[in-house]
């Protein structure tokens, strides 16, 4: 704390150089750092392990997960006072084969005390129709469908003995953005005032997410993999992101 | 400062000389009776590298699994780039595709693609035949590592875009660069309209033209020949393709597609989405007496388009009309 008030005075006089109109305040609000944020894959409270482990859904019934990935994107953090932040470009795409994917860093974010976050669990509106893109979004990360413009929110690939598709498969391809079956979701959360996510000059807060799959099979409608096994868009999609809007996140803990 | 910029502006202009003594600049052009694009290169900047590298990928055969079937194999020139001959496209190991494949061009003016409008950039709309198991078979990541394996192309995207970097966003820009600069706006119709001098209808081809006005524009319209909206001009009484509502989940879109424009019409044969028609005179019969009362016919429809055999002459000499040479001999987008 010390430290990073001296470092602060150390720098004030470099930026008010620079511009010579900014008074101390914005000087401190200027300051930019870097946060991360850790997602750890569960199913029901035990961790995910692709492909070997049986579940249970809300049903009772047993699967298995091979593919699990989801964006998460437009990533914002709001202040006590209300103020807010929307991180430029923030799009992630967290795949549960990929171990780096599960921790993403966020550079660049203004300094202060941040007592909420808010983002959206898939893409906005207008990338689902934009041209080619890169990164998170680039259509090799087999998460856009290109019959029906749009990307793929949440992917869910597995099996159930339940499931009467060929092979047992469950297919849960959640996207689409149109109306009726619109499944753009967008998640919140408050943070614990008396330890809000403290981006600092010289500390890099680490928020860690639990991320529970089962999410999508409960909630607003128990999902049976009898009747419902594949929904690639469309009504059932619908019914899987209400399940999931609420319950596919949770913030466990701030390592400030 | 004056004197730096411009210093800057002859070292320019001098510089620019240089790199293209006598290359034609390549451009897009907007024909005088079309209005705005949809597709404008704003994020997509239009350069001769950029275009030759796009033309050079649509004529690419090795982009396909069977190393076989390029863009160009079913969108061919001749046709206006759709695949003459072939009611429904023909991709990698001799499989048959579901739909007629469209002709490709004036596509900066469309927002949406496909027959039943499921894609909605042009950037992306290669990304369905690369992927498909029937048309190319392949995949974004095998031809990005053909590619990045495979001289002139790591030059060529140097050419285009500074480095030798290759990924799916500039392999489908480029493409972009090559297929919305492909504009048909040259017929014979646009330059009647345009009053170019000495250019007017033949008595037949005008009184097709008041016929077309009268019974076909309120789809069809002018200038791109389609209102680009989505209808069922019956040709089932229960569609085998869901068309539309594939894409909208709405019942009351079942079995509409795309009205298809009809500049170069001549030369797009087979008609409609499943291609069943090879003839105007087939297409012109189905108005006539042909059209079914499928449920979700289009009201205008619900009693076919009478025609009588003077009429049909008629409409079928102003179809004509609509066919563009110019385009269709064009070599700056042929194979080179
Ligand atoms: C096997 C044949 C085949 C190949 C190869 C092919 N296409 Fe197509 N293309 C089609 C068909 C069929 C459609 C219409 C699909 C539909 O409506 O469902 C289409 C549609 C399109 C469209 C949309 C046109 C419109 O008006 O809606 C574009 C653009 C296009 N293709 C570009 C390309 C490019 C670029 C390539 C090469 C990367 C390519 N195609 C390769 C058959 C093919
Ligand atoms: C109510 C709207 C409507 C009217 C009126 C209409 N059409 Fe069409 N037309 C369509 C639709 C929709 C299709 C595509 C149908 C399909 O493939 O399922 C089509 C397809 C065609 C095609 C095939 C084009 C291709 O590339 O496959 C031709 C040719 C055609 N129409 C000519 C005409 C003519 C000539 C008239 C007037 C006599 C006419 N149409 C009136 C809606 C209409």
């Amino acid at each position: 704390m010390k430290l990073s008030q001296y470092f602060l005075a150390l720098l004030c006089p470099i930026i008010l150089l620079s511009s010579c109109k900014k008074n101390t305040d914005e000087v401190v609000a200027d300051t930019k750092s870097t946060f991360s944020i850790e997602f750890e894959n569960q199913v029901n409270g035990s961790p995910l392990v692709l492909n070997t482990t049986t579940y249970k859904n809300a049903k009772g019934e047993d699967f298995k997960i091979n593919v699990f990935k989801y964006y998460v994107s437009n990533i914002k953090l709001s202040k006590a006072d209300g103020t807010t932040y929307l991180i430029p470009e923030s799009y992630f795409l967290i795949d549960a084969s990929k171990s780096e994917s599960t921790n993403i860093t966020l550079k660049d974010v203004p300094t202060g005390d941040y007592t909420k976050i808010e983002y959206t669990i898939g893409v906005d509106y207008a990338r689902n129709f934009a041209g080619a893109q890169t990164g998170a979004l680039d259509p090799i990360n087999g998460m856009f469908w290109t019959w029906n413009s749009g990307y793929i929110f949440v992917k869910l690939e597995g099996t159930s003995p339940q499931s009467i598709a060929a092979g047992n498969t469950l297919t849960f391809h959640i996207g689409g953005v149109t109306d009726p079956n619109n499944t753009i979701r967008t998640f919140a959360t408050e943070i614990n005032a008396a330890n809000p996510l403290r981006v600092r000059t010289d500390s890099k807060p680490n928020m860690h997410f639990i991320v529970n799959a089962a999410a999508l099979f409960t909630g607003k409608t128990d999902v049976s993999f009898a009747t419902l096994n594949i929904t690639m868009g469309g009504a059932n999609s619908v019914i899987v992101a209400n399940n999931y809007a609420n319950g596919l996140f949770r913030l466990d803990h701030i390592h400030n | 400062m004056l004197f730096l910029s411009i210093a800057l502006m002859y070292a320019c202009s001098k510089n620019e000389d240089e790199v293209t003594p006598e290359e034609k600049k390549i451009t897009f052009s907007v024909p005088a009776n079309f209005p705005a694009p949809v597709y404008n290169f704003e994020d997509n900047k239009l350069s001769n590298a950029g275009f030759a590298l796009g033309k050079k990928l649509f004529y690419e055969a090795r982009l396909s699994a069977d190393k076989s079937v390029s863009c160009g194999s079913c969108h061919q020139q001749f046709a206006a780039f759709t695949q003459l001959d072939h009611k429904v496209s023909h991709g990698v190991n001799n499989c048959q595709g579901k739909r007629n494949t469209p002709p490709l061009f004036n596509l900066a003016w469309q927002k949406a693609f496909f027959w039943d409008g499921g894609v909605k950039n042009i950037e992306t709309s290669p990304l369905n035949a690369i992927t498909d198991a029937c048309e190319m078979g392949t995949d974004i990541q095998t031809i990005i590592a053909f590619l990045k394996n495979t001289a002139p192309y790591p030059e060529l995207f140097k050419q285009a875009y500074g480095s030798t970097e290759i990924n799916s966003q500039l392999i489908l820009k480029s493409i972009a660069q090559f297929t919305a600069v492909l504009v048909s706006g040259n017929s014979k119709y646009d330059k009647v309209m345009r009053k170019e001098s000495g250019i007017s209808f033949t008595s037949p081809e005008l009184a097709g033209y008041n016929l077309f006005k009268e019974k076909c524009a309120s789809c069809h319209a002018a200038p791109f020949f389609t209102d680009f909206s989505y209808r069922s001009n019956g040709l089932d009484l229960v569609s085998t393709d869901e068309g539309r509502s594939h894409i909208t989940g709405v019942a009351s879109d079942f079995g509409k597609f795309r009205v298809p424009t009809l500049r170069n019409i001549e030369y797009t044969s087979p008609y409609m989405h499943d291609g069943r028609f090879y003839s105007f005179d087939e297409v012109l019969e189905h108005y006539n007496s042909g059209v079914k009362a499928s449920t979700n016919l289009d009201v205008q429809l619900k009693n076919g388009i009478p025609l009588n055999t003077t009429e049909k002459e008629q409409i079928k000499a102003f179809l004509k009309t609509l066919t563009d040479n110019e385009f269709i001999k064009n070599t700056l987008y042929s194979e080179s």
